[in-house]
């Protein structure tokens, strides 16, 4: 029988995972972007199940809520990263630094 | 509570977006010749959003009569001063703007719009009371500053200061967001007050591990140490009238928000979060203060001095008390009249050509070249650093008073000793300007719009400040007496 805490695991496993996703990732931005929705997702595994599980509808439609703006957020990034490309003709995210101090 | 108080409380917000959607199209329509146009608009519906809030913080309606949609928003007395702190600080930053832009012909009416956007989501940040308005005034308010941020596409620094401002903000959501689910599901609740109802019966580990998480993506946003790093980079990167709307009315919000997780649903918990407020505090104190001494670019020293400033506010809430929460308001009120009078001297810093100039080499022996502005920079900088005389001092004042009342005595020692190593480089920065032989010649014309937003907030900072001391202290009051019930 599959409970409550196997779902919790599996977005915790999915939030660590597109944490590391962004912070061990030396090569490209679009991966940056993949990890971010990755988070995302953990997080809508896990509203669903809570709203399941508490017999709730709250969290379904929150979940809602948090694909439409991971849409409107995977927009904007990606527009973002299309300017920066422009000007610099390079993704790497090693080459992300001409601010330091 | 039917829909007609409803939409008469959301009033602000509900405007503003109707005049934003409009300008929208305005400035799809006319291009870029309606900037200005869409610019005046756009001031003028802020100015309205002001005085609306005003009349509603006049009311002050009670705790109970204020929510608005079954409880999702609340037009209490402290969303509405922290909304009127935030309006005019976006209506300040939008008189500077234009010229900034149109020195480099980039001007475009989608900024006065983006900036209305960001404020109806900074509205809805300071007055939600359920996690959903909550994530969704974040969101929006989030998303157009990323926009804001690479506004100059054409600059690299621009752009590489949004994807920064962008990836990081982004986690930021991410991690507040996963707190949020899981106190979702460990209270069963999105509203405040059923998760404090909910808190009062069990706080069970797994909600301990939700709260940790929110308070640690709010720390981003606010931009507490150890959440930190993205400021310096995307303050120095960003067009600098953006720089002064990051550093002003988004903080303003996100502090605000803070104040009301932490005081609403999380008010049975002061111990879960005190310590983790505490450190975020003294951390940001001596980061901020220790971090600004190599800096040689203005807008990195100033965001050095944001994190620094951000210590102090923490310390009033660390206080948990209403009068921490009242110093926390007074504090916000103080620090975005230096900032933005900050940030609008460092854009009437430009060279003969027109380019703007940021680094300390280029404000060398200001004094002789621009009297007038140097001294309004040294206002501004001894008022920072917290020196009697100027109204910077009555905010870090009372914080510490708050936190001394609530026996944290060892915590405003060590803020006091950290504020005199910050100190150091505001001094450094007077010394430059002073007694620095000028290297570089500088424009020394200003347009007038620029002089009155200086003007405005040299007076608010200066000795004449003090006569907002017992106003400021009354509106404050009556701000934090909206977490009454809870405390």
């Amino acid at each position: 029988m599959i409970g409550i805490e196997h779902y919790i695991v599996v977005s915790a496993i999915l939030f660590v995972l597109g944490v590391l996703g962004i912070f061990l990732n030396r090569k490209n931005i679009i991966v940056i972007l993949m990890a971010i929705e990755l988070i995302l997702l953990a997080v809508n595994i896990n509203l669903v199940a809570f709203s399941a599980f508490l017999g709730d509808l709250v969290g379904q439609i929150f979940a809602m809520f948090v694909l439409t703006v991971a849409a409107g957020e995977a927009a904007i990034g990606l527009a973002i990263l299309v300017i920066y490309f422009r000007g610099r003709g390079t993704i790497a995210v090693d080459d992300v630094d001409r601010l330091k101090g | 509570m039917n829909l007609a108080s409803s939409l008469y409380f959301t009033g602000a917000e509900v405007g503003l977006s109707i005049v934003g959607l409009v300008l929208l199209l305005v400035s799809a329509w006319g291009g870029p010749r309606s900037a200005r146009l869409v610019t005046i608009l756009a001031v003028s519906a802020l100015v309205g959003a002001t005085l609306f809030s005003w009349h509603l913080f006049d009311l002050a309606v009670s705790e109970t009569a204020s929510r608005a949609f079954g409880d999702l928003y609340r037009a209490d007395t402290f969303g509405s001063f922290a909304k009127i702190l935030i309006y005019l600080a976006t209506i300040a930053v939008l008189m500077v703007t234009p010229r900034f832009f149109d020195q480099r012909g980039a001007y475009r009416p989608e900024y006065p719009v983006l900036m209305l956007f960001n404020a109806v989501g900074m509205g809805m940040m300071v007055s939600a009371t359920d996690l959903m308005t909550l994530y969704i005034g974040l969101e929006m308010s989030s998303l157009s500053s990323y926009v804001l941020a690479s506004f100059l596409r054409n600059d690299t620094r621009s752009a590489e200061a949004g994807l920064k401002y962008f990836v990081l903000g982004a986690l930021a959501s991410g991690i507040i967001l996963y707190g949020v689910s899981l106190v979702y599901g460990f209270t069963g609740s999105t509203n405040y007050e059923g998760i404090r109802a909910a808190f009062a019966i069990e706080f069970s580990t797994g909600a301990l591990f939700g709260v940790v998480f929110v308070l640690a993506g709010l720390a981003f946003k606010v931009s507490a140490v150890p959440f930190h790093m993205w400021t310096p980079d995307v303050y120095e990167g960003a067009p600098t009238p953006v720089t002064a709307f990051f550093a002003t009315a988004p903080k303003v919000a996100a502090m605000a928000m803070l104040v009301r997780m932490a005081m609403e649903p999380f008010a049975g918990e002061v111990d879960a979060w005190r310590q983790i407020v505490i450190f975020a505090a003294l951390a940001s104190i001596v980061v901020g203060a220790l971090g600004a001494i190599g800096q040689q670019n203005l807008k990195r020293l100033l965001a050095y001095s944001s994190i620094n400033n951000v210590g102090f506010i923490l310390i009033g809430l660390a206080a948990a008390t209403p009068a921490g929460v009242a110093g926390v308001m007074t504090y916000l009120a103080i620090y975005v009249a230096m900032t933005v009078g900050s940030f609008t001297a460092l854009l009437m810093l430009r060279d003969p050509m027109g380019q703007n100039l940021e680094t300390f080499d280029d404000i060398a022996g200001l004094s002789t070249n621009r009297p007038a502005l140097a001294w309004c920079l040294l206002a501004l900088m001894f008022s920072l650093a917290g020196i009697p005389p100027l109204f910077g001092f009555w905010g870090k004042f009372v914080v510490f008073q708050a936190a001394v009342q609530a026996d944290l005595v060892a915590l405003a020692a060590i803020g006091i000793a950290a504020s005199v190593i910050g100190a150091f480089y505001y001094i450094k920065f007077v010394k430059v300007m002073f007694f620095d032989d000028a290297t570089r010649e500088v424009e020394t014309e200003s347009p007038i719009g620029h002089w009155i937003v200086l003007g405005l907030s040299v007076a608010i900072i200066s000795p004449l400040g003090y006569f907002l001391t017992i106003p400021l202290g009354e509106w404050s009051a009556a701000a934090a007496a909206s977490f009454a019930a809870a405390m």
